[in-house]
């Protein structure tokens, strides 16, 4: 093993890492509020990576307007989303709601498969992120680099949404108690669409810059990051934001490790993250940072 | 609110039985009584049904949308056979294995094809294998390669050459441009790429007479994306060659991943790479790509091959620049099917089987096409193209004895 193998890798981890933990951040948020597990995330992240190829390739915006104008339309297909597939079930059981977020899933797939179809599309390449910075050694795209910083950026406005605005005092609210919430008078429509439009626009960014460095565009491509992003999250302790980061950067970083250490069990890298969430869930079933809750079902 | 919404929902649900109702009347009014059990192949008088099977969707979608292309085509040169119009029944196996049996049972249960055309990608042919054995239904496949989809299966033909050929091809290749070390990438659990790749490292190995020729064997998993860590492992043992069998939708990214990372060594793949998306996809970093793969447009084995490519390019014109090579397949394992009824001169499943045995000396747009013992067409003729310009480029034809 030599040394500048062993940097690549760090560095190969520490993206990977970023780019789940900027999904698993939307499944936490949604899940904090409304105890949903929004299966169709990884799906509202396929279709921003679309809005991308189809507003560089066919309107040939400019890719810094592009990524200002996909990360709106996204936040508008998250919040219609919560909208139609959601709020009439905020009454019903969970199982209702939650198979909801399957169906939506499907459908967000079916539907880009009919439209799109299943050929994949290439990622319009951002020269400033596809670039190719030698460190040495190392050989890293922009994109690579950028990720994990773009990441902690992004974390740290969500903390000081959550914990230092009205609305964030408003959203923490509901998160401990939904019932009494709405009885003192806070607009759970409105704290809940904040969720998806938070939710919405990370899981954009995160495709701009998933898509720069695994350019194929399809519509099952977010089967794969969707759930390990939900297993990042969960690992981390689902409902918390840093939590979902850290267990995002475990995640990558013990796949990449894998890989490297034990060249030979590479066909496993998938079941290891699995493992890894059956061994939380038995150890510290809430989670690395997740609080202990007496949960009210 | 509440009301509309159920309001909607009912009317949906009724609309749901009416669509679902047209198909079933259209078949009432061709069989008299429904109720009637009807042999199949026997039911419409006037037509002759072929199922074509084939991954609409999925991983392996780009490619058999391509050979359902020439498959169409050839339908619509060919559209007769017993003087009876041939109907093709299209269903999507989704790449997906248990959707293959699904998909292949509705075609001899529901639609009773006389015979099937597919699937493109071995592992859902060799799904659907079982099925089509007992239900006693001829089929072809145009382009999948394992040598699994025939063996042992009376009634699975195909088109095209096979996956251990097609290994020592491109080992052979390799070789000749100086290639002394190799890494191997295949995807677990996709019957084409293991069986390509290892199919590849024996042919190597013998090759080159060394057992450590082959550096570095890495697997990867349905819908993975991330290659890095893969390649930083192959990076450092520094092969001549990269062979990755792979679908169309996962070499993009292992190629720009190589590049990315600095890897300057010769790609390579197998038939599946022969798919613009690639270059699309892959863009710059796709330039020196090497794939071997079936059919070369510019070099017609036959008079057939000189009508089909003449005619086929004016439907591809504005789509795709080159004539793929599975729809030349495809076209070529539909004209076998026509030609085994036409001989066999009934739609029984066994007659058709034993008429598509009896080919001889057929005159198919990828060559001459006799079938061996097994059902394979006896080929030995393969066509390596690399990428140059944006463009799928002719580089050599091969052949092993």
């Amino acid at each position: 093993m030599t040394s500048e193998l062993l940097l690549q890798q760090l560095a190969n981890g520490i993206s990977l890492g970023s780019l789940y933990a900027l999904l698993a951040i939307g499944y936490t948020m949604v899940y904090g509020i409304l105890r949903l597990i929004n299966f169709a995330h990884g799906d509202i992240f396929m279709m921003a990576a679309y809005f991308m190829v189809f507003s560089i390739v066919t309107f040939r915006l400019p890719w810094y307007i592009a990524i200002v104008v996909v990360i709106i339309v996204t936040i508008a297909l998250g919040v219609l989303l919560e909208k139609t597939a959601y709020k009439p079930l905020r009454n019903a059981p969970r199982m209702s709601i939650m198979i909801s977020a399957i169906g939506a899933s499907f459908l967000l797939e079916n539907l880009a498969t009919y439209l799109f179809t299943g050929v994949p599309r290439g990622f319009p390449d951002i020269r400033i992120l596809t670039t190719t910075v030698e460190l040495g050694s190392l050989s890293l795209t922009v994109a690579t680099l950028i990720t994990p910083f773009v990441t902690l950026i992004l974390l740290y406005v969500v903390l000081f949404i959550t914990n230092k605005t009205k609305i964030g005092m408003a959203m923490r609210a509901v998160s401990k108690d939904f019932e009494t919430a709405k009885l003192m008078g806070i607009n759970i429509n409105q704290v809940i669409s904040t969720t998806f439009v938070i939710g919405s626009a990370l899981a954009a960014v995160g495709a701009i810059l998933w898509g720069s460095r695994y350019p194929s565009v399809m519509p099952l491509m977010g089967v794969m990051p969707g759930l390990k992003c939900f297993i990042a999250a969960v690992l981390g302790g689902i409902g918390n934001a840093t939590g979902a980061v850290l267990g995002g950067f475990i995640l990558g970083m013990a796949e990449i490790m894998l890989i490297t250490f034990l060249p030979s069990l590479t066909g496993y890298r998938d079941a290891m993250a699995f493992v890894i969430l059956i061994v939380v869930l038995l150890v510290k079933p809430t989670g690395l940072l997740g609080e202990k809750v007496t949960d009210k079902v | 609110m509440k009301r509309i919404i159920s309001l909607l929902l009912s009317l949906l649900m009724v609309l749901a039985l009416f669509t679902a109702c047209t198909p079933a009347n259209n078949n009432g009014d061709a069989n008299g009584e429904p109720d009637e059990v009807v042999e199949p192949g026997e039911e419409d008088a006037d037509v002759i049904k072929i199922g074509v099977f084939e991954p609409l969707t999925g991983m392996n979608g780009g490619g058999g949308l391509q050979e359902l292309g020439g498959i169409e085509y050839a339908n619509k040169m060919y559209p007769e056979v017993l003087g009876k119009k041939i109907e093709l029944v299209v269903v999507d196996n989704k790449s997906d294995k248990g959707e293959a049996t699904t998909a292949v049972t509705r075609l001899i249960e529901k639609d009773k094809v006389v015979a099937i055309i597919g699937s493109y990608g071995s592992a859902v042919s060799i799904a659907a294998g079982d099925i089509i054995r007992d239900a006693q239904v001829p089929t072809v496949a145009p382009s999948a390669t394992n040598p699994m989809v025939t063996q042992g299966n009376d009634f699975y033909f195909r088109a095209c050459f096979l996956d251990p050929f097609q290994g020592e091809v491109m080992a052979t290749y390799a070789i000749e441009q100086g290639a002394k070390t190799a890494a191997v990438i295949m995807q677990n659990g996709d019957d084409y790429s293991v069986g390509l790749a290892n199919f590849f490292i024996n042919a190597f190995k013998k090759l080159t007479g060394d057992d450590a020729s082959v550096v570095d064997v890495s697997e990867f998993q349905l819908n993975e994306a991330d290659f890095n860590a893969i390649l930083t492992n192959i990076k450092a043992k520094n092969p001549d060659v990269i062979f990755a069998p792979s679908a169309a939708t996962t070499a993009p990214l292992i190629i720009k991943q190589a590049r990315d990372l600095g890897i300057e060594s010769l790609i390579m793949g197998g038939d599946t790479w022969e798919n613009p998306a690639v270059i699309d996809v892959a863009g710059e970093d796709a330039e020196g790509i090497v794939l071997s793969t079936f059919f070369d447009e510019n070099d017609p084995a036959t008079e057939e091959a000189n009508v089909f490519v003449e005619g086929y390019k004016k439907e591809l014109a504005g789509k795709e620049p080159i004539i793929p090579a599975v729809a030349a397949l495809g076209y070529d394992a539909y004209i076998l099917v026509r030609d085994a009824i036409e001989r066999a001169g009934s739609t029984d499943g066994v007659a058709i089987r034993d008429a598509l045995k009896e080919t001889k000396d057929f005159e198919g747009v990828t060559g001459i096409i006799n079938f061996t013992e097994e059902g394979d067409a006896d080929k030995n003729v393969a066509v390596i193209k690399s990428v140059q310009d944006g463009q799928f480029v002719f580089i050599d034809s091969v052949e092993v004895k």
